[in-house]
């Protein structure tokens, strides 16, 4: 099972907050996980999940695009951090 | 050395006293961000903050804890609030106390500078003719942030 959280304008693109792969994940990277969402969602979250600053977590932590994802692991999507 | 992450305001006073209180006679710096009443597009009506809790509590404890590490700080303290927030409103404080003025103003701008770029918060502004838009990254904080690796 990955849990999979989406933030702000990420969040908004895609209509959705968090969402649960109860199947367990076949892939071994972020990429692996983001190819699964977008030919299962479609066109919307390519756009998404595929524009050019994206930021990417698992388990709270920034990671690369090709970072391993395990099972039980929480994966994010959100655009650049604007805080402060 | 504490994090505070809440929907409401502060008293900026409170918080510097305590730090003071912990460190007599020590060097103090700290930085108030407050929500502006204008932004490029136009005048801000209010301003609402997104944050990742898990992360953001774990991002603003590590990166109060580096700056203690890299600038020998005694004390620090960060305030970030999330929300639904009116103009003029205090979003952040940060204040760090040293055994001298260099450390303190260096951990301090460290802070600010990192917590802009690297804790996850995203701003969202309401502008007067009734625009929502996300705030954008400006290149100034990622230099800014730059500086500091």
């Amino acid at each position: 099972m990955i849990t999979i959280r989406f933030f702000a304008s990420v969040r908004e693109a895609v209509g959705t907050t968090v969402l649960t792969l109860e199947e367990p994940f076949t892939g071994s990277s972020v990429d692996d996980l983001k190819s699964q969402l977008v030919s299962r969602y479609g066109e919307v979250w390519q756009e998404a999940l595929y524009q050019p600053n994206l930021v990417h977590a698992v388990n709270q932590v920034v990671v690369d695009a090709d970072s391993p994802v395990h099972d039980g692991d929480e994966v994010a999507f959100f655009p650049p951090m604007t805080g402060g | 050395m504490q994090v505070f992450i809440q929907k409401e305001s502060f008293d900026v006073g409170a918080h510097y006293d305590l730090l003071v209180r912990a460190f007599p006679g020590a060097a103090v710096v700290t930085f108030t961000g407050y929500v502006r009443e204008f932004c490029d597009q136009g005048d801000v009506v209010g301003l609402e903050l997104e944050h990742y809790p898990a992360m953001t509590e774990r991002r603003l404890q590590a990166l109060g804890d580096e700056a203690a590490t890299r600038f020998a700080l005694n004390t620090w303290r960060i305030v970030h609030r999330y929300g639904r927030l009116d103009v003029t409103d205090p979003i952040v404080w940060a204040g760090v106390v040293a055994d001298h003025r260099g450390a303190a103003f260096d951990g301090c701008q460290f802070i600010m500078d990192t917590l802009k770029t690297d804790v996850p918060f995203w701003k969202r502004e309401h502008l007067a003719n009734g625009t929502v838009q996300w705030v954008e990254p400006r290149d100034d904080d990622s230099l800014r942030r730059r500086r500091w690796r």
